[in-house]
């Protein structure tokens, strides 16, 4: 810890030193922490979870109605609702939004959340720069989709091969506000990442080794990795798509010896990767709600964890799966076509073991648990449909039909999304403080499941058939017709459960408000840190940070096991999860500058499309945000609190004078209560490297 | 979700504010590696594969224009100049071994850093960031020699290939440039007392990071044919 000498202010300099006042401008934002204004400057961690939530599911509708515009116009043969070039923007911006808008932000948001309680810290390493990652996100976000106001969305698909990325057969600037609007997002993907794993690798509880982290914090910890490594390949691919249509150079124009194959390989060798970014989030989530549901610890938790890590190194070497038809050659096919039939063991691994999870235990099929078994069928059926792409004959046959369609709408919707779902489920409770109605969540869960179906399954039909995606319509004798219209009611019902799910939130919201109860910690009797802390939880986490002995250390305070080997309760949730209303606990301090930085960057992606004019005041904002960010104190001067030492998670962050006398009986006594306060010292068996 | 965050005084790990003592005793990290530190790790872990991108795109393009066959007498590819043909190796060389230098100035910078001789540290990172304008002085001059000699951005995807993976080295050597500029001005101000001289460490790091990939550049670029 910074060992800022306890009787000076933080601010205060060395001896000798002249002090310098901080101009008043870079004040930290102080006084109400309510209101909407205090969420523009938060920097915590969940705060900022629930923007990424709100974030996402904004997006989810738009790439929602996106589907539906889709599936109207091809309701039926030969329809004229969108026009041919309008059909291309919607199907680009459809996938584009799902995958990056929607998708990651939403793992993102259970990820902010999560992580940090999930280890026992009181918030990530660095807060300015999460709350950084999330408005960044959000205006490149935003940047993107005003396209639709400034000549039309990107048109060339969501992996926008050359030529068709070329300014020669894309002459709006859609395809510019895609390489620049995911450059935008790009950075907040990194910053984020770099933030995470920061936390996981240094800020866990004292005690909590590899071994005993959560399977959510795993999957969660392999993905921060995965975008690490792949999203600077994007960005080079990005940025030389940028070049070749803002400024004349040619990589992937063949008619000028550029070649079209390095934007394929590019943007694969990120696009693979990104395919487990989308999925291992879920595959975290539902790793937690089904031991929790099934009233029996993960069966078996390494191999669960190994896999996730060997589908982390395993997605590196799979990506030209996504080339077969594109000539790379015999040797190259087979090598792919073997490593994709391989990292399908590490994924099958992971259904054997939640079905083992659920074999023999004491399931209790509430809506997260639905969710959770939506996940592990759906992906099924959508993994086995993958590994018959990995057959490079018959995925020549299925390359570009709608067979493709129904795989990845399988592993992206009925996985990753079905898994969020379960997600904001099961941890509602935890993080709203009230309950999301079951009888409209079982409702919800079952109109989407069977509206997901109706969708997804009749395109394998059409794909078998000959269907191609991306065409904007289709001619009667083709016989595409039943089936298309199956698939557009099927996609009008999973619209009805989003509204369910919607009206779900507003209700229960609603009669919460009518009739308040309170939500104990611990609502379905769950195994990680998070339910050791009140619901909704307080603003620094943990009053007291938990020692951790063993995996599930939560539930084995709860549970020991009697003679006989039995379950039996050892102790009362309630005396073992902590109080809330402590006081006195250093948080970070709010910071205007994270939204200040982000809020140029928009404007440099219009000056370079439009007119470099824009990209002035742009960059005056953005710089303006890096000096106050580097010039912004660590704290609000007039707030003195003695010693400083004391900013990380450890037991002394609550100052003796303040901490409540119900927390000293919340330290749960496990036997060596009296070993706590040697917790400040690192937990050296923790670190593992 | 409460709507209060009662007491908010202190960033846990403010990058500028926080910062472990050089020498003194580490945060209580489970890697025992600073926050800071670790972060800027992971960062360049990523940017290895960005400059993997960029040399893999150059050593795809860098014969490109020789060799392809003329369409109705029109060479495609654009000019036939290859950046290869135009390479003053021993003038980038002098430059390169400047950039060299610069990492042994910033070593003594740390150094004194972690002695506490701030005067001296700023004189070394002072001489850092002089040295690392030469470079980017020398890349100008290389740039503008090759423009005049007919080979622009556009000319080839060879030369856009060049401009791009050299350039992109460049942004990243001025960023370097920009962050010593200002930690000198810190230092100047007082904020950056001995207990946070770790922030030399990990400019430090970055600038090393940005030398090392120089080396392969130079070699990869320049010396293999």
């Amino acid at each position: 810890m910074a060992i800022i000498e306890a009787q000076r202010s933080p601010l205060a300099l060395e001896a000798g030193a002249v002090e310098v006042k901080p101009l008043g401008v870079f004040a930290r934002p102080t006084g109400a922490q309510t209101g909407w204004k205090s969420w523009l400057t938060s920097v915590d961690h969940k705060r900022i979870g629930i923007m990424y939530g709100i974030g996402s599911m904004f997006f989810f509708f738009i790439g929602g109605g996106e589907a539906l515009l889709i599936r109207l116009q091809l309701a039926r043969p030969n329809q004229k609702l969108l026009s041919a070039e309008l059909y291309n923007q919607v199907f680009t911006m459809h996938g584009v939004t799902m995958v990056f808008l929607v998708v990651m932000p939403m793992a993102a948001a259970f990820a902010n959340y999560l992580l940090p309680l999930q280890i026992g810290a009181r918030d990530v390493a660095f807060p300015r720069l999460n709350a950084f990652s999330f408005w960044c996100w959000l205006f490149g976000a935003l940047f993107f989709n005003s396209s639709w106001f400034l000549g039309g969305g990107a048109d060339g698909g969501w992996f926008n091969y050359a030529p068709n990325n070329g300014v020669l057969f894309s002459r709006s600037h859609g395809i510019d506000f895609y390489a620049i609007g995911l450059l935008i997002t790009g950075i907040a993907s990194l910053v984020s990442a770099v933030n995470l794993i920061v936390t996981v690798l240094n800020l866990r509880a004292p005690g909590l080794t590899w071994f005993k982290l959560p399977v959510f914090t795993w999957m969660t910890l392999v993905t921060q990795f995965l975008l690490l490594f792949a999203l600077p390949v994007i960005t080079v691919a990005l940025f030389l798509l940028m070049f070749d249509r803002l400024f004349g150079s040619n990589f992937f124009n063949a008619a000028n010896g550029g070649d079209p194959m390095l934007w394929q390989h590019l943007f694969w060798i990120f696009g693979h990767p990104e395919v487990y970014i989308m999925i291992l989030p879920s595959f975290g989530i539902v790793s937690e709600i089904i031991p929790v549901f099934s009233r029996k610890p993960l069966f078996g938790y390494p191999f669960m964890v190994v896999s996730g890590i060997a589908i982390g190194f395993m997605g590196w070497g799979v990506w030209a799966h996504h080339m077969f038809a594109s000539g790379i050659g015999p040797m190259s096919v087979m090598a792919f076509s073997l490593s994709t039939m391989f990292i399908a063991v590490p994924t099958g691994v992971k259904i054997l073991n939640w079905l083992a999870t659920m074999y023999g235990g004491k399931l209790k099929f509430s809506t997260p648990m639905l969710f959770s078994i939506g996940l592990v069928s759906m992906f099924t059926i959508g993994g086995l449909s993958g590994v018959t792409h990995a057959f490079a004959p018959a995925d020549t046959q299925q390359t570009d039909t709608y067979y493709i369609v129904a795989h990845f709408h399988y592993v992206l919707f009925g996985g990753a999304l079905l898994g969020l779902f379960g997600g904001f489920y099961f941890w509602w409770p935890k993080i709203f403080g009230y309950f999301l109605n079951e009888r409209w969540g079982k409702a919800h869960f079952w109109v989407t499941l069977i509206g997901f179906n109706l969708t997804f399954g009749p395109m394998h039909i059409l794909g078998l058939q000959g269907m191609s995606r991306r065409y904007f319509t289709y001619s009667p004798d083709q016989g595409f017709d039943f089936w298309n219209m199956v698939a557009t009611i099927g996609a009008f019902t999973i619209a009805v459960g989003l509204l369910m799910f919607m009206t779900n939130i507003w209700r229960s919201y609603r009669s919460f408000k009518k009739e308040p109860y309170e939500v104990p910690a611990d609502p379905w009797d769950a195994r990680s840190l998070e339910w050791m802390i009140p619901s909704p939880v307080p603003e620094y986490n943990f009053a007291e940070i938990p020692e951790i002995h063993e995996l599930d250390d939560f539930w084995h305070r709860k549970y020991g096991h009697d003679e006989q080997g039995r379950l039996v309760r050892i102790a009362k949730t309630e005396d073992i999860v902590q109080k809330p209303g402590a006081t006195g606990i250093h948080l970070p301090s709010p910071s205007y500058w994270p939204l200040v930085l982000s809020a140029g960057l928009p404007f440099i992606g219009y000056g370079l499309i439009f007119d470099y004019w824009w990209a002035v005041p742009g960059g005056l904002i953005t710089l303006a945000g890096f000096i106050g960010w580097i010039l912004e104190p660590s704290t609000d001067p007039e707030d003195h609190h003695g010693d400083h030492g004391d900013h990380h998670a450890d037991h002394d962050a609550i100052e003796a004078g303040d901490a409540q006398p119900a927390l000293v009986g919340a330290v749960v006594d496990d036997g060596d209560a009296a070993e706590l306060p040697a917790d400040d010292a690192p937990s050296q068996e923790a670190s593992g490297d | 979700m409460t709507d209060t965050l009662s007491d908010t005084s202190h960033d846990i790990d403010d990058p500028h504010f926080e910062i472990e003592s050089v020498g003194h005793e580490h945060l209580p990290t489970n890697t025992g590696v600073s926050n800071e530190k670790l972060g800027m790790w992971v960062f360049l872990g990523s940017e290895c594969l960005m400059f993997g991108g960029l040399i893999s795109t150059y050593m795809l393009y860098k014969n490109r224009p020789n060799g392809i066959e003329l369409v109705r007498g029109r060479a495609l590819g654009g000019s036939p100049i290859r950046p290869s043909a135009l390479f003053d190796i021993p003038f980038t060389s002098v430059t390169s071994f400047v950039l060299l230098a610069s990492s042994l100035t910033m070593v003594l910078a740390v150094n004194a850093a972690a002695r506490n001789d701030m005067q001296r540290m700023r004189i070394w990172l002072g001489s850092t960031a002089a040295l690392g304008s030469l470079f980017i002085g020398g890349q100008v001059y290389e740039f503008t020699s090759f423009h005049r000699e007919g080979l622009g951005f556009t000319s080839n995807v060879a030369s856009s290939a060049f401009f791009t993976l050299t350039g992109f080295h460049g942004v990243h050597v001025t960023i370097g440039i920009l962050m010593l500029l200002i930690t000198i001005a810190l230092s100047l101000r007082g904020r950056i007392p001995h207990s946070r001289a770790e922030a030399i460490e990990i400019v430090g790091l970055y600038w090393h990071f940005v030398d090392v990939v120089w080396i392969l550049i130079f070699t990869v670029v320049y010396l293999i044919k």
